[in-house]
């Protein structure tokens, strides 16, 4: 029994790590599956149909209309993220300080829209923004306004509505890296004779800013392809390219050209990743923290 | 250990900075939290198109709902596939998150960018790929073919949750069971997994959520014969834009409500018996 103890208590890891790789086999085989193959395949559409060779990325590259919904895409996508931003800093500094009751609000308040349909947001940006909307009924009701104001179907209202949606990322990602910041720096600072704003903009921002890079990524990356959003509150003038897709797709059934700028938005989504990828590391993007010594 | 909420907070006089920001917050606290509740008032409309607020009250919308096999059907494809989706994703991301954490890999975080890998990708690239190889295998409009698809996406968040609960275990505890003769399994099955239960949960949750709501995916590969409660509000605020959505918006606004109460019940016992292990090791 001592023996036994003294050999199992060994400091030789080996057979109790042994095995568990298995474990690894079914996310594997699905990720194969379900994701690889398809993708795999359709990136094979994109230079096969409707001829064989790079046509469809030549013209998607060459053609000003393309360009035009790239554009659309990415100034709408920036937009809502630096929205997001201006919105989410305070409202995560705020929530790194609150206490109690005051905290529970405002966590409630973040995590309420996190949690509730995306499809349930949209529309009730539908009711508030509409002709018949909240808005509108207020304005008329004040007479402020003789006849309603169209709200709906234009950029501004695809920006509240990504907003909204993506808002609770962002603070999310701003809280995660402000909560590990030492406030006694901005005690310090303050001791030593700054201004507390000053504290603020010299301490507080730069030691808060791998949250702004990962909330601005995962904002910017999500909004790239949305779809929901822009398709129920946009205009047709502000087509963005996962729209476009799949127009292509679904309307005109031209497979290639849409695998295509499936791919191009890809490319595109896996650009903007490597980069922050580079300046951050993948961990903290993700909000995983890993232990290398495990 | 001694100190899970980081370093000490003192009290500091509000600067003109931190009520700014304080008012900037109740501001957008409320941008976020109101839109979501405006759609409540709406639903006991009495007219059949959007105002606010409604003239007259009633429970129509709701008639309308229960009475209508399309929303009903819908509602219970969504429950199939969000809990089947929960379980099978819970299942592979915690396989998946112990084999990263343990076995020695060679190219470990690739392997992790693989798995996480999911959580970037535009969701319309994925459907379009999706429905070529579906529509090949005839797997449109099938509950699990909707469910494989979700599982693949929804495994990230059970991954992420249980492998920061798998960093915060202490590995001596599985060890010890096991140099009291416990197998390794069995060690897993009766200290790790139970200690790893919140991580589990709470991606769980997250997966059914994730199962339950999701839109673009659903509109590609749900067909006629797998019709789920998003793609029936989808269909119907596309179409025709009456209060019943609002009666179902409410219902899911009530149960999310619920839900995250429920979860941060769970939440808060975690931390409280986690707290109560703490002063038992000091």
């Amino acid at each position: 029994m001592a023996t036994e103890l003294a050999i199992r208590a060994a400091p030789v890891r080996r057979p109790w790590e042994t095995g568990w790789g298995w474990l690894l086999l079914p996310c594997l085989a699905l990720l194969a599956g379900i994701f690889i193959v398809p993708l795999l395949q359709l990136g094979a559409t994109s230079v096969t149909q409707p001829e064989p060779g790079w046509g469809n990325y030549v013209r998607a590259i060459t053609t000003p209309v393309y360009w035009r919904v790239f554009a659309t895409t990415f100034n709408v996508a920036a937009g809502v993220t630096l929205v997001c931003l201006l919105l989410g800093y305070p409202l995560a500094y705020v929530l790194t300080t609150a206490r109690g009751h005051w905290a529970a609000v405002l966590w409630a308040a973040v995590l309420i829209p996190f949690w509730t349909s995306l499809l349930v947001r949209t529309y009730a940006w539908m009711v508030i923004l509409g002709r018949r909307g909240i808005v509108n009924q207020t304005l008329m009701a004040l007479g402020l306004r003789e006849v309603p104001l169209d709200l709906l179907f234009n950029r501004f209202s695809v920006t509240v509505g990504m907003v909204h949606i993506l808002l609770p990322f962002m603070v999310l990602c701003l809280y995660a890296a402000m909560r590990g910041i030492d406030r006694g720096l901005l005690l310090a600072a303050e001791n030593l004779g700054a201004r507390p704003i000053q504290a603020f903009v010299r301490i507080f921002v730069p030691l808060s800013l791998p949250g702004v890079v990962s909330g601005s990524l995962i904002v910017f990356i999500t909004a790239l392809g949305f779809y929901i959003t822009p398709a129920l509150l946009g205009g047709r003038r502000d087509v963005m390219i996962a729209l476009l897709i799949d127009d292509y797709v679904s309307q005109l059934f031209n497979w290639g050209m849409g695998a295509a700028l499936a791919f191009l938005l890809l490319a595109v989504t896996l650009v903007v990743f490597l980069l922050a990828n580079r300046i951050l590391g993948f961990d903290t993007i993700m909000g995983a923290r890993r232990d290398e010594t495990t | 250990m001694r100190r899970p909420e980081g370093p000490p907070r003192r009290r500091i006089p509000p600067s003109g900075l931190a009520i700014a920001f304080g008012a900037a917050s109740i501001l957008v606290a409320l941008f976020l939290v109101l839109p979501v509740f405006v759609v409540i008032p709406v639903s006991f409309s009495g007219s059949s198109f959007l105002e606010f607020p409604p003239r007259s009250l009633s429970l129509r919308w709701y008639r309308e709902y229960f009475n209508s096999h399309t929303w009903i059907d819908s509602t219970v494809n969504s429950a199939k596939v969000g809990v089947l989706t929960s379980v099978l994703a819970t299942v592979v991301g915690t396989g998946a998150a112990l084999a990263i954490q343990r076995a020695r890999f060679r190219l470990r975080s690739m392997l992790t960018g693989l798995i996480l890998s999911p959580m970037i990708l535009p969701h319309i690239v994925l459907a379009i790929s999706i429905y070529a190889v579906f529509a090949r295998l005839k797997l449109i409009g099938s509950i699990w073919g909707l469910v494989a698809v979700y599982t693949v996406l929804a495994t990230p968040f059970v991954y992420l949750n249980v492998s920061a609960a798998l960093q915060s275990l202490e590995p001596a505890l599985e060890q010890a069971a096991m140099s009291l003769g416990a197998t390794r399994w069995r060690a897993l099955w009766h200290v790790t997994l139970p200690l790893i239960r919140p991580g589990i949960v709470s991606g769980a949750l997250l997966a059914m959520i994730f199962a339950f709501d999701e839109v673009v995916i659903a509109l590609f590969i749900s067909g006629t014969t797998a019709v789920t409660l998003p793609k029936t509000m989808w269909d119907g605020i596309r179409t025709e834009i009456n209060p019943t959505i609002a009666a179902v918006s409410s219902f899911l606004i009530m149960a999310y409500v619920g839900l995250l109460a429920a979860a941060s019940a769970v939440r808060a016992r975690a931390i409280a018996r986690r707290g109560g292990r703490g002063t038992a090791d000091d």
